[in-house]
């Protein structure tokens, strides 16, 4: 029951991470509907960053926030540059143009910082918080900023003007632009603003997985089985997603069919909920007119 | 099939055909693989390409195909030329199942659920109760075959046309596939899958049936490959296999069999060319190229070609 109890605990913790790239994934796939392939290597991208700030001596919280930042930019670059030019084209040359991004982000930091292994600092204290025994205070820390993170993100599409404009933006393009959105820019803003909480979610990951230029291919797996569980096109479901598929993954691992099969863990659940579920447990059913 | 289509084909069979006599002998196993990829690229473009259906893990099908070929020529010596087919079967089967639950899943939830399809491949082959017959991590070696008959051609040379007949057959039945009676009914799924219903097209059989052929096309290009590489283990059959496939058929046109055989010298000699560029970050440089290919030729090189011959002409 102790080790039950602790696999579940581990669960939320690396559920939480998983959470925010789901929630990046979910905000790309609201502005534009399209799946972007790149999330993790853009996350993974600018948590070298990170690292590259406290290197040179910079202590935690200013790096965290100016890594935050610079992401932001980043991602605002990315749709500006790369993006824009294909918003047209068909929708698997984007996914191509998606790949593409992964791959010259993936090379290009292993051409920096080289592959070999890096740690990566935790800002929280190496005892565990509270005196207990079934949680590091990183992972307790990490189930924290997701937590933080998705209220923000809420209270800004929920009571921010610019939020407004942004949901009406992704909604229904036409009209906005009629009242004066302007819409290219709400959408260069989304992915600034996914590229953000990707970066929170690199920097709550590195600590655990270790920072080496792979390090995102599984957890992309999992985000996007969150995302699929909560529906694809709801940015709660995605975080409740991906605790879920957070503590399945450890439990199922740790118990039933040990840690050489854990990746075919998301393929089963992506394959079951959609089987079940289309479009997620929260998602909306999509209705089209003939 | 117009004359001049008639006449290219013909040129293009000669060049083919006296290649192997001209380039070196790695030059041909590039040549070789060039093949194996096109027939891969084509059973993945009749299932993307021609029944809107995206698929981002024909790896696991290219895999299945060559794990075939490995293992029934190691464990059970069969001749290679007899495991082709078997492999076919296989991955015709597998495919037809893989795509009875893939029927629920539309254009962007297929793209994900095939993808974790591909991600999960090298760990299912490492599997260790599969392990008697994967040979685990380490893989499978096979023998290089020998030419028959006493042919005065090396073993790489018999392979290049080994594979150049198998991929002819191959060309010419994903010809006749599409242009007939069941291309039309994918073409007509993927325009509209609700008008196409509505005529009396059976579209989840067909559907499932798309699946079923793309992956017993990349099943038989995965046999191929084992074959021409001598080599089968896990972790050549990553996830990265089945983006590349993805990117060929892009690159190379979508829903056009040339498309299959431009993508594939993509694949083949832009990741040498990009090395060439860059010796530090040469995926970075293919990357580039990706994305220069689809900014100046959205439609794929097909889609380029068709529109300059098409200009051309009186």
């Amino acid at each position: 029951m102790d080790a039950l109890l602790h696999q579940v605990l581990a669960g939320l913790a690396t559920g939480g991470i998983y959470a925010s790239l789901a929630l990046a994934l979910v905000m790309i796939y609201q502005a534009t509907h399209l799946v972007n392939f790149a999330q993790g290597e853009m996350a993974m991208f600018t948590t070298y960053i990170g690292w590259s700030l406290i290197q040179a001596g910079m202590p935690y919280w200013p790096a965290f926030f100016l890594t935050v930042g610079i992401a932001f930019l980043l991602g605002v670059l990315i749709e500006r540059v790369i993006i824009r030019p294909v918003e047209q084209a068909p929708v698997l040359a984007v996914v191509v143009v998606f790949i593409a991004l992964l791959l010259i982000l993936n090379s290009v930091t292993g051409w920096i910082y080289t592959y070999t292994i890096k740690t990566f600092p935790s800002p929280f204290p190496t005892q565990p918080l509270f005196g207990n025994r079934y949680l590091s205070s990183h992972e307790l820390g990490a189930i924290g900023i997701t937590l933080v993170v998705l209220f923000l993100l809420y209270a800004f599409f929920r009571f921010t003007p610019l939020g407004l404009a942004m949901r009406a933006a992704a909604q229904n393009p036409e009209s906005s632009r009629l009242v004066g959105i302007r819409v290219g820019w709400m959408l260069a803003l989304g992915w600034g603003l996914a590229a953000a909480v990707g970066s929170v979610a690199g920097m709550m990951v590195a600590p655990i997985v270790y920072l080496d230029p792979n390090m995102m291919g599984g957890v992309l797996l999992y985000a996007f089985a969150a995302a699929l569980v909560g529906g694809i096109d709801n940015p709660m479901g995605a975080v409740v997603g991906g605790f879920v598929v957070g503590v399945l993954e450890n439990v199922l691992g740790a118990f039933v069919i040990g840690n050489e099969l854990k990746l075919s863990v998301a393929l089963v659940i992506i394959i079951g909920v959609l089987l079940v579920r289309p479009s997620g447990f929260f998602g909306r059913t999509q209705v089209t007119r003939v | 099939m117009s004359k001049r289509t008639l006449i290219a084909l013909l040129i293009l069979a000669i060049v083919a055909c006296a290649l192997p006599f001209i380039v070196s002998n790695y030059r041909t196993f590039q040549l070789t693989l060039v093949l194996v990829y096109a027939i891969a690229l084509l059973g993945l473009n009749i299932l993307t390409g021609y029944n809107g259906q995206i698929s981002l893990g024909h790896g696991a099908f290219y895999a299945l195909g060559a794990y075939c070929t490995a293992i029934l020529m190691d464990r059970f010596g069969v001749p290679y030329w007899a495991t082709i087919p078997v492999a076919g079967a296989v991955c015709l089967v597998v495919g037809f199942l893989f795509g009875l639950p893939a029927l629920r899943l539309e254009g962007l939830y297929l793209a994900l659920a095939t993808f974790a399809l591909g991600v999960a491949t090298p760990q299912l082959l490492k599997y260790h109760l599969l392990e008697k017959w994967t040979g685990g991590v380490q893989g499978i070696v096979i023998t290089k075959p020998a030419p028959p008959f006493g042919l005065p051609l090396n073993p790489d040379q018999w392979l290049y046309f080994f594979t150049l007949a198998i991929a002819a057959v191959m060309f010419i039945l994903g010809y006749n596939l599409i242009r007939g009676r069941i291309g039309r009914a994918l073409i007509a799924i993927r325009d509209q899958h609700i008008a196409a219903e509505a005529m009396g097209i059976h579209n989840a059989l067909y559907k499932s049936l798309a699946f079923g052929v793309s992956a017993m096309f990349t099943g038989v290009a995965g046999a191929l490959g084992a074959v021409a590489v001598q080599f089968v283990a896990p972790d050549s059959f990553n996830i990265f296999l089945s983006i590349v496939f993805l990117v060929g058929i892009v690159v190379g046109g979508l829903a056009s069999i040339s498309g299959a055989l431009y993508g594939a010298l993509f694949i083949q000699f832009i990741p040498n060319i990009a090395d060439e560029i860059s010796k530090a970050a040469p995926w970075a440089i293919f990357g580039v190229f990706m994305i220069g290919f689809v900014y100046l030729m959205p439609t794929g090189v097909a889609g380029a070609v068709r529109l300059i011959t098409r200009r051309k002409a009186p």
